[in-house]
């Protein structure tokens, strides 16, 4: 559905030109059907690659492709949804008129044109505002027209530019929703964010970013799941031998021990560690309470790749 | 041309919801009755002094019109992103472009008729004649506002709109005297003064060449091939001016 290769874009801005890279060499592939997330801190080159897919900017070097046309073709365009980051639209137009007028690019009959425009505006909440001038639309009402316009065309794939941004909890669950439905309809979502917990919920694959390079690329649950982090566990310590032990391993750094109470909360980096900890609670009168195996999270994830690639 | 004519509807339907062109427009209309007024006060020549002002008035506030709602007509679309949804739909640069020249030229229309219209009812009341020397005036104060539109837009393509508004304005001005300049530069005898002189005759649209003002108030009728050829090389011109303006949107990253 989407084929990246080897991009570059390079910026020069300001009066003095200075150069920018915003993409070095990025490799991506998207395939039909799935939700890509792409994560990434602010000036990751996030946004760059969802312009040259949109066809507002054009690489300095490399290649894009969207279902099989280069990206920016016209033609590859009547089957693409693209909201932008923080929409702004024709403000002295009403809901329905935007949307009507989204509409008329594309080969839609009167009739057809009519029938998407209502249930878009019923999908995304916006009924009764319809008749509203855009200018009297919240950021989060803009939002939400921005995304229905983007879905005028039926399109096969939605791109969406942090699309979350700006939103309280509620419309951000709605706007989730909302792509996680359109999944289910059959149609690929490449978006962008960097708000973690929003990939994590409802993403197939996940892309990060930093500096313009793609560092890691793979499925949420491999990346999220894949490296166990520690394990934990919680104990009520009966008994002073057991809690003297505890403290004694504690001191020697073989383990990370909190008390609370008679409770403590053991933490271990190896298994077999922390199923000989276990025998030895057991053995000496300790009661367990919990054995838990801490993964990574796509935070925990995140932060190491950003980390590892050694550039701030 | 479907598509053109979609960005044409809307960029009419955006101007005439811009305050600027009713403020514009008022005040045309106000000086083109105080001619009236004006005319009461002179001693004779009605016809001459009410076809001055009249052609004048709508020489200068159709220009303005054309310079104020140009200048911002790309830069504004590109400064609150409404361009980005646009150009993501099926709809090339070149016919973005041709849309919103489109639009503004028929807001300018519209505008020129209201004002001319204005225009005939005080010829009317004023007892005065209209022929076919004013109308040539009228004709060639369109096909100027054609070329200013496209040097308005052409600004608008890659600058502010204050600046699209400083250069667009002085090529107005400069525009209505590359005639005199290239003479007083060809009498200054110096190389580098002709030169410079030769430089704006050449890439400065003559805007001279469609004011027919002067001459309407003396009811001088334009010879009919001299009218064509003016005609097409007003239209030649915008379309130029145009294509530049096309050329330099398609290559601009909306970064």
């Amino acid at each position: 559905m989407i084929k990246i290769e080897n991009l570059h874009k390079t910026f020069f801005v300001g009066f003095r030109r200075k150069r920018v890279e915003a993409l070095r060499g990025l490799s991506l592939e998207v395939d039909k059907g799935e939700i890509f997330g792409f994560l990434g801190p602010n000036g990751a080159g996030k946004t760059t690659i969802i312009k040259i897919l949109a066809g507002l900017i054009r690489p300095t070097a490399g290649k894009a492709f969207v279902m099989g046309k280069p990206a920016g073709e016209v033609e590859s365009k009547n089957k693409i949804g693209f909201l932008p980051e923080q929409p702004d639209f024709y403000q002295y137009l009403s809901g329905e008129e935007f949307l009507n007028f989204c509409a008329r690019f594309f080969p839609i009959s009167h009739r057809e044109r009519k029938q998407r425009i209502n249930r878009l505006l019923d999908q995304v909440g916006l009924e009764r505002s319809r008749k509203l001038a855009l200018r009297k639309y919240s950021k989060g009402m803009l939002q939400r027209i921005g995304l229905a316009q983007a879905l005028i065309n039926d399109p096969e794939l939605v791109i969406l530019d942090e699309p979350m941004s700006g939103l309280d909890p509620i419309g951000r669950k709605e706007i989730r929703d909302l792509i996680a439905s359109l999944k289910q309809q059959g149609k690929t979502v490449f978006f962008n964010t960097h708000i973690l917990s929003d990939v994590e919920v409802i993403c197939d694959r996940v892309g990060i970013i930093h500096l313009g390079r793609l560092l890691k690329v793979g499925p949420v649950k491999e990346l999220s799941s894949a490296t166990i982090q520690s394990w934990e566990i919680q104990a009520e310590v009966r008994g002073e031998e057991l809690k003297k032990d505890l403290e004694a391993r504690g001191k020697r750094g073989e383990i990370a021990i909190t008390w609370q109470g008679e409770h403590a909360l053991v933490r271990v980096n190896d298994e077999e560690k922390a199923q000989a900890l276990v025998k030895m609670i057991l053995e000496k009168g300790g009661h367990l309470t919990e054995y838990f195996v801490h993964r990574q999270n796509l935070e925990d994830y995140f932060w190491k790749a950003v980390g590892a690639s050694g550039e701030k | 041309m479907k598509k053109v004519w979609i960005i044409a509807a809307n960029t009419f339907r955006e101007n005439i919801r811009d305050r600027i062109l009713y403020n514009l427009l008022v005040f045309a209309l106000i000086m083109i009755l105080m001619s009236l007024a004006l005319v009461q006060l002179s001693t004779g020549e009605w016809q001459r002094i009410t076809v001055d002002v009249g052609l004048s008035g709508i020489s200068i506030f159709g220009s303005l019109m054309a310079i104020f709602l140009g200048i911002s007509l790309v830069s504004k679309e590109i400064e609150r992103r409404t361009i980005y949804t646009l150009l993501s739909k099926p709809v090339s640069r070149a016919r973005f472009m041709l849309g919103k020249y489109l639009g503004l030229v028929f807001t300018i229309m519209v505008n020129l008729a209201i004002m001319v219209a204005v225009y005939l009812i005080v010829l009317f009341f004023l007892k005065c004649y209209f022929d076919w020397s004013q109308a040539q005036a009228i004709i060639l104060i369109l096909v100027k506002l054609l070329i200013v539109v496209a040097v308005a837009l052409f600004f608008s393509t890659f600058t502010t709109p204050t600046l699209s508004a400083i250069f667009t304005l002085s090529i107005f001005v400069i525009g209505h005297l590359t005639n005199d300049i290239k003479t007083f530069s060809e009498r200054a005898g110096k190389p580098l003064v002709q030169y410079f002189g030769q430089a704006i005759y050449y890439l400065i649209p003559n805007l001279s060449n469609y004011s027919w003002l002067d001459s309407a108030t003396y009811g001088e009728i334009m010879p009919a091939k001299t009218f064509l050829l003016t005609l097409l090389a007003g239209i030649f011109t915008a379309g130029f001016i145009l294509a530049l303006a096309s050329l330099i949107l398609d290559r601009k990253d909306f970064a």
